[in-house]
This record gives structure tokens, C-alpha cells and sequence, in this order.
């Protein structure tokens, strides 16, 4: 097993076994071995998929914990946009940076308007003649990893841009720096996330050797003492100040990237199984009409993620209306050239995104033919009923762990059964046979 | 041929809930024997089109499979109706999809011109009331690298 970290993890003292996650894992990550459930490092994607649906509360997310910020003397958060749908008050999105502050953050920086200056990054990027088709945002982490296991002939399609996570914690940690005279790693960047995968991406960056965020702090974390703070607020929402469009705000729910990267011929996509469903198109090569493809692993958009509070059409409603309220300057005459240019150093994944072959069956050739057809000649033996019960998600994968060594033929209830049947039988007849 | 079949996937006609399950299967199996990206993209667009040729022009076939190292190999057959003209259908736009065909968003005449592109090898014949064949090569640009 890799040493790749995880956020998905599994509480095993929580775990019984069912076969919940087993059969919702859309990389098929996920087998239930010794009555617990265990995860396969190499093809998890940090969806959240397992959390959401663990009637036993047995998965959850590695987060930080808000204490972290004080490992660092100077600490600024990096909220989502999607936190502002957390709030029944529209107005907490402009209450937020302050409460932030009251929890101990030094300065607060709208990732809102990280994916502003990323609009227009890849809009730049839409104009090259050499650009892809489609070009695939690579701002979901769970689906930049999906590409990479599942759809690794599309690696070439994921935009070269840094999420706006990453472009958001570098120039805030320069502008800190440049203002308060202090070295750079005096400086915490804190990403308040809604999702898993964004913790995992940053431990392990996608297409960058290290991240510029420090930790992740889920929603549901400071969700209690954030509401608390902006409860007790008496001071007025400044609205005027904010530093994001409603293009930028517009990322936390689906479609809101693609409009704001401006071609009309974008196709956003949300829940990991349509992404699936959309992806399998695109390299089938039947939507040579679209030319940038949004996909975003959670339903409704990073407003769905899993580590979020608020119910996700809630959630998804409040962003709209946000939206609304905010100025509706097209993000390239928001970010001015300077601004860009300043960052442009940065601003570009450096690392080549590599296939992730967490499928095949063998280095050598000639033995993975030969696995091949061992697996095609179980999976004929096998029910085909795809119940779960050994532990394997669908009888083609217990064929497959039965050759790789991970599992036995008797896994299976239904052929541990016929087998008993057999022997019953045999038994009968024998003491049949003996009997005087 | 010294490439063994590895499997032979039966595809229907008119069955269009099930199209394009062929080829995913045939880029799963692909994936597992290790070939190359690159090499698994262009088998996987012609064997998409072909697939989809099968079920709306045909009545019915199969896709057969064989894999070796640095290469790929189609062969296709249907149980007719043929092709009347094989200059006219390789063309690139021609095409004889019904009005409901191409509300599905098929029918382009794009098929067998893309197969053509993707494949390093490409033979096609037909006979009228007997049926089309295919075959297809697909080479590894690393020559043996699978
Ligand atoms: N297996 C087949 N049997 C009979 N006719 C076929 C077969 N395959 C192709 N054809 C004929 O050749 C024509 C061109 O095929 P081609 O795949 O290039 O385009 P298309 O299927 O019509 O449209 P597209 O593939 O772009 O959706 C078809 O319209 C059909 O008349
Ligand atoms: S859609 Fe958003 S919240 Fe969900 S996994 Fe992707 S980045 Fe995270
Ligand atoms: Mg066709």
C-alpha cells in the first residue's frame, strides 16, 4: 500500500460491516474484509461519498482542528464561498471576516475572489489556439483524481490553472507579508472547507510540488461558534467593500465557474456519478461542441459537500440570492492586468498530472493476460447477483480480488452454499451407502 | 494472427439503452492489461463508433477483441444488411441515420471517417443481404510498449 494520504478515513470501532459504502463507491475503493469495511489507498478520491452515506457515522474526514492556526505567529483564513450558504442571514457574508478574525485569524482573504483572478486565468487559456477541447476545470480535486485513475486519456484536458484555493492563500500570503514586514513562514493559510478532497489536496498538492494552504478547517468545525459570533454582531454589513464579483461568489454552487469563465459552449455537471456518466461521453469523443467542462464531484456544487451544514437546495438558493446583491463586473474587468501579472509566477501547475493505474492487473504484459482470463472464467462461476456479501462491490471485482490473491472463491455466500449442498448430499448418500 | 481473442462483446441492434457499453468494457479490459493512454483513447473513439454503427445500422453483430503487446485489433461483423456503397459511406459527412437518429445526436457521417483516423489499419468490406466486416489495427507509437 502507497503512503498517500487520505482525508477519507474510516473509524473502525464504528464500522459493521454493512455493505453501504461498498456498494456507493464510484472507484470501486472500497471492500469489506473480517466484517469492517476497508479502503484502498491507491483508488480512493476523497469524494466524501462513503461519509455521506455510513448509516453508522463510521466515515469521516481528517481535517485540522481550529487550534492549528496557532502553530503559526500570523494566521489568515481562506473561507469558501460556499460558507456563505451556511447562514440563514445573507448578510453573514460580509459579517464573516470579522467573526473569523474574533476566532483568532489575523486577516481574512475571500477565496471568492481567488476564483476571479482563476476566471480569468483560464478565460486566457480558452483563447490559446493550441487549447483543448474540451478544456476540464481542475478546481474539484475529487475529479481531477477521477480523471487521473478513470479517465487518464483526459489528464491532457484539465486546465493548467491552480485552484483558487492555492492562488487565493499566495497572494494573500504575499500582501500580509509585503504590509506587515514579516517573513513568509511566520504565515498560516487556513482553507475553511467543505469537503475532504481539498484537505487531501493539500497534503498532497495535484499538478504542484507544495501547497500554499497550511491546513483545512472544515465547515462543520467552526459552523457552531461562527453562527454564535454572527448571531451577537450589532455592527453593520459592508457590502461595498467586498472584495468579490458575483461570478466569483457564484462557484460554490454548479455552473457558477463555467459562466464565469465566459464560453457559452460550457458544460457544468454535478454529483461524481454524472461527472462519470459526462466524462465517458467526452472520451468517446461525442461533445466536440463543448469547449469547458465544469465537474464538480458533490450535487449542487461545493454547497453539497459533504462537510457542509446547511442542506445543499438551501444552501444552493442562498449563493443565488447572494449573488444577486453583488456587483456583476465580469471578472476580467474586476481583476485588473497588474493584478494578474503579479501573480503569474505562481499561477500555473508546474507538475505533470500522471495517470493513476490503480486498475491493471500486472506489470508484465503476458501475465495480465493471463489474469484476464482466470478472472473471465470465475466471473462465470460467480452468481452474477452483485449482493455485496463477500465483501466485494459486484462479482467481477471478487473475480478480481480472487486472482490478485485478496480473496477465495468461498467469499462467495451463494457458492459456499452450493458447495454445503454438494457435501450434504455426499454425506446422505454415504451414510446411506453404509448403512447395514 | 498471433494475438489471442480475449473476448467478443455481441451488440444488438437498436438497442440504444445499452450502446456504448461495448466499448466501455473493451476500455476497461484495455486499462487492466496496462496499455498505454494514448493508444487506449483512439481504440476507444473508433470502437465507440463502431459499436454505435451496429446498433443503428445494422441488424446486429460483434465486436472481437484481441490485444498484444504494442497493439490493439478490432474485428467487426454484422449480420447485414450490407453497404451498398462503401466509397459513398466512407465519406466524410455522408450518412443515411433516420430524423429519430439524429435527434439522439448521431447521424453525422463522422463515423467511419473517424475510424479510419484512429486506426493505423484499417479494411472494411460488405456485401449486400450478407453483411459488413471490419478490421482494425490500433499501434502503441512505442512499438512495444504496453
Ligand atoms: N454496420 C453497418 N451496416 C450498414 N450500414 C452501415 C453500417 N455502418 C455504417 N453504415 C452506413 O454508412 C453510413 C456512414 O456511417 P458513419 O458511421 O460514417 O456515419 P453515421 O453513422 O451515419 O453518423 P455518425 O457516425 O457521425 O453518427 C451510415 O449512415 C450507414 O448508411
Ligand atoms: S465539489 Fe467542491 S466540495 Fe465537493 S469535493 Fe469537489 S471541491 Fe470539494
Ligand atoms: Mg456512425
Amino acid at each position: 500500500m502507497s503512503k498517500y494520504f487520505h482525508s477519507v478515513t474510516l473509524d473502525v470501532s464504528k464500522c459493521v460491516g454493512c455493505t453501504s459504502c461498498l456498494k456507493r463507491c464510484p472507484t470501486e475503493a472500497i471492500r469489506i474484509r473480517k466484517g469492517r469495511a476497508r479502503i484502498i489507498d491507491e483508488r480512493c478520491i476523497d469524494c466524501g461519498e462513503c461519509i455521506r452515506v455510513c448509516p453508522y457515522h463510521a466515515k469521516g474526514a481528517v481535517t485540522s482542528p481550529l487550534s492549528i492556526i496557532n502553530r503559526f505567529r500570523y494566521k489568515i483564513a481562506l473561507p469558501a464561498p460556499a460558507l456563505y450558504g451556511q447562514f440563514k442571514d445573507l448578510n453573514a457574508a460580509a459579517l464573516i471576516p470579522a467573526a473569523l478574525r474574533m476566532m483568532g485569524f489575523d486577516h481574512v482573504s475571500e477565496v471568492a475572489h481567488g476564483a476571479d483572478i482563476v476566471s480569468r486565468a483560464v478565460m486566457e487559456r480558452l483563447e490559446k489556439p493550441d487549447c483543448p477541447t474540451p478544456l476540464i476545470s481542475s478546481s474539484c480535486p475529487a475529479v481531477v483524481r477521477l480523471i487521473q485513475t478513470r479517465f487518464p486519456e483526459l489528464i491532457g484536458n484539465i486546465v493548467d490553472v491552480k485552484s483558487p484555493m492555492e492562488v487565493t492563500a499566495i497572494q494573500a500570503r504575499r500582501a500580509f507579508c509585503e504590509a506587515q514586514g514579516v517573513p513568509e513562514d511566520e504565515v498560516g493559510c487556513f482553507f475553511i472547507t467543505p469537503c475532504a478532497a481539498k484537505m487531501t489536496a493539500i497534503r498532497n498538492p495535484l499538478g504542484h510540488e507544495t501547497s500554499a494552504v497550511n491546513g483545512a478547517i472544515s465547515f462543520l468545525e467552526v459552523y457552531g461558534v461562527l453562527s454564535d459570533l454572527l448571531r451577537k454582531n450589532t455592527a453593520k454589513p459592508d457590502f461595498a467593500h467586498f472584495p468579490a464579483t458575483s461570478f466569483g461568489v457564484n462557484w460554490a454552487r454548479i455552473g457558477g465557474e463555467a459562466i464565469s469563465v465566459g464560453v457559452n459552449e460550457a458544460l457544468a455537471v454535478d454529483g461524481i456519478d454524472n461527472v462519470i456518466r459526462v466524462l465517458e461521453e467526452i472520451e468517446n469523443g461525442r461533445l466536440p461542441e463543448v469547449k469547458y467542462f465544469e465537474g464538480l464531484a458533490c450535487l449542487g456544487g461545493c454547497v453539497g459537500g459533504p462537510l457542509t451544514f446547511e442542506n445543499m437546495f438551501i444552501a444552493r438558493n442562498r449563493i443565488r440570492l447572494l449573488a444577486q446583491m453583488l456587483p456583476k463586473t465580469r471578472p476580467e474587468r474586476k481583476i485588473p492586468d497588474e493584478e494578474l501579472e503579479a501573480l503569474r509566477d505562481q499561477l500555473y501547475l508546474d507538475r505533470p498530472l500522471k495517470p493513476l493505474e490503480t486498475v491493471r492487473l500486472d506489470e508484465d504484459f503476458k501475465t495480465a493476460m493471463d489474469k484476464l482470463s482466470r478472472i473471465e472464467k470465475l466471473r462465470k462461476e460467480l452468481p452474477g447477483l452483485d449482493c455485496g456479501s463477500c465483501g466485494s462491490p459486484t462479482c467481477q471485482a471478487l473475480a478480481e480480488d480472487i486472482v490478485q490473491g485478496y480473496a477465495t472463491e468461498l467469499n462467495c455466500i451463494h457458492l459456499l452454499k452450493e458447495r454445503l449442498r454438494i457435501m450434504a448430499s455426499q454425506m446422505v448418500e454415504m451414510s446411506e451407502a453404509t448403512r447395514e | 494472427m498471433s494475438g489471442a481473442i480475449c473476448e467478443s462483446y455481441a451488440v444488438e441492434a437498436g438497442a440504444f439503452g445499452t450502446a456504448g457499453e461495448a466499448s466501455g468494457k473493451i476500455k476497461g479490459v484495455l486499462r487492466k492489461l496496462g496499455v498505454p493512454s494514448a493508444l487506449i483513447r483512439r481504440v476507444a473513439v473508433a470502437s465507440y463508433e463502431v459499436e454505435l454503427n451496429l446498433v443503428i445500422h445494422s441488424l446486429g453483430g460483434t465486436i472481437d477483441l484481441s490485444v498484444e503487446p504494442g497493439s490493439v485489433v478490432l474485428d467487426v461483423a454484422d449480420r447485414g444488411p450490407g453497404i451498398p456503397d462503401l466509397a459513398l459511406a466512407m465519406q466524410e459527412g455522408w450518412s443515411t441515420a433516420s430524423d429519430e437518429v439524429r435527434m439522439l445526436g448521431f447521424g453525422a457521417g463522422m463515423g467511419l471517417p473517424n475510424m479510419k483516423r484512429n486506426a493505423d489499419e484499417f479494411a472494411i468490406q460488405s456485401e449486400m443481404g450478407v453483411g459488413t466486416r471490419i478490421h482494425m489495427r490500433f499501434r502503441s507509437p512505442e512499438g512495444t510498449g504496453t
